[in-house]
């Protein structure tokens, strides 16, 4: 064994390995927006007074939490056509993520909504207002800043799982590693260095997220 | 889907179960290390841990798995797909699992560490005796997630080549031209294998919570 490491391909490519790193960011926001989405549009219908509803939630959320996230991706890009939508791979990918994400997300605002007191509603009813502002301003806004930090951890693993898209060639950090990789076959080099963009792409979010929770959340409690 | 296809599957699937539990098992043992280590007390060994299990949490399992994989090659050691990615689960398992251990062992009662220290017990026998048992039962429902976690984890070495469960399906999927049949079946497969354990975590998350009241 004499290999001597030769990082000159991965230099050559860090424009193109930059650039896709924007690409992961891309997939990773877009895939939260619809997260976030879904998983208050799945609270509220997890309270619907209507059963079917209520199990089609629960289900949903199982089925997603309980199987890997390659599988839903592959099967969301071979359902999508038959469906009639025809997307490139990125939207693709990015639908795959919200979905996924979504019912993480469900899971931990529901727990925050849970832990809002019933008395709050009630206050906010008899005061006048409306079962929409209540929602609004008197549950999910705390609820959301009680589960900020859970949420964080999970938004953290959704921008790793972005990686993971590469499977079906959306664009993004891995996929163009891969493609440097497969034309250089340095591939020890180049993986040694887009894992370490992953770690700086993550701890990036992580501020992101308590930027985001200092400006929003920052109001005193009590 | 015949007959040859579905057996095909199963195959994949004995080898996913394979790797679960390599990876689990092992984990286990050195996240015990890792936890043990990143609570010990010594400044440079608690440092080195949190930067360990910091890497393995900051970047995706797919990358790790890649840089095992060209890595141990590249040191010389000749391995096939089975082994790199046995390798790779372990080492992501032993960063997570110490990371859940160290909180369990940090939520044991302060006075109970105190308490042994009196008793003049040594230190195995102050981990073993008295902290680990009270760890275990705390990180329990956690420890079952990240098994959960770790199951779907292993469905990334079809991306390094090794054909278990849905690599299997992909292979069937090109092969009979059904993607939606062959990956919905092999969704069942995972979805059956980890769902008992979802619910199981979830019934001691609610009894321990309920103890705890």
């Amino acid at each position: 064994m004499n290999y001597t490491l030769d990082f000159a391909p991965v230099i050559e490519g860090l424009p193109n390995l930059l650039a896709a790193c924007l690409g992961t960011f891309t997939l990773a926001i877009c895939g939260m927006i619809l997260a976030v989405i879904i998983g208050i549009g799945g609270v509220v219908l997890r309270q619907s007074t209507l059963a079917p509803v209520r199990w089609l939630v629960i289900g949903f959320v199982e089925l997603i939490r309980n199987t890997p996230f390659l599988v839903q991706i592959f099967f969301i890009y071979f359902a999508l056509p038959l469906i009639g939508v025809r997307l490139d791979p990125t939207p693709t990918a990015i639908i795959a993520l919200g979905i996924n994400g979504g019912a993480y997300a469900i899971e931990i605002i529901r727990g925050g909504v849970q832990s809002i007191s019933k008395g709050q509603m009630e206050a906010g009813l008899a005061l006048g207002l409306h079962k929409a502002q209540v929602f609004r301003l008197i549950i999910l806004k705390p609820a959301l800043r009680a589960i900020f930090p859970s949420l964080t951890s999970q938004f953290v693993l959704l921008t790793l799982t972005t990686s993971i898209a590469s499977a079906i060639s959306a664009y993004e950090l891995t996929s163009v590693s891969q493609r440097i990789e497969s034309d250089s076959f340095r591939s020890f080099e180049v993986y040694f260095t887009v894992t370490v963009f992953y770690l700086v792409i993550s701890w990036l979010m992580m501020r992101l997220f308590a930027f985001f929770s200092a400006r929003y959340f920052a109001y005193p409690v009590k | 889907m015949g007959r040859d296809e579905i057996i095909f599957l199963l195959i994949g699937l004995k080898w996913t179960i394979a790797l679960s539990i390599v990876g689990f098992v092992c984990g286990c043992i050195a996240g015990l290390f890792i936890a043990l280590a990143r609570t010990s007390g010594v400044r440079v060994v608690e440092g080195l841990t949190a930067g360990y299990i910091a890497v393995f949490q900051g970047t995706p399992l797919l990358m790790q798995l890649f840089v095992v994989y060209y890595g141990l090659a590249l040191i010389g050691i000749k391995v096939d797909a089975w082994l790199a990615v046995a390798v790779g689960l372990t080492l992501h398992a032993s960063a997570y699992l110490g990371e859940i251990w160290r909180g369990a062992i940090e939520a044991v009662p302060q006075g109970q560490t105190e308490a042994s220290k009196a008793l003049a017990l040594s230190y195995s026998s102050r981990m073993k005796d008295i902290i680990l048992p009270q760890a275990l039962r705390i990180s329990l429902p956690a420890t079952i997630g990240f098994l959960v976690q770790l199951i779907k984890g292993t469905s990334l070495a079809s991306i390094v080549g090794f054909t278990e469960l849905t690599r299997a399906g992909n292979i069937i999927s090109n092969q009979i031209f059904q993607p939606l049949t062959v990956f919905g079946i092999v969704g069942i497969l995972y979805f059956i294998m980890c769902c008992p354990l979802t619910i199981y975590g979830a019934h001691l998350e609610r009894k321990f919570a309920a103890q705890a009241r």
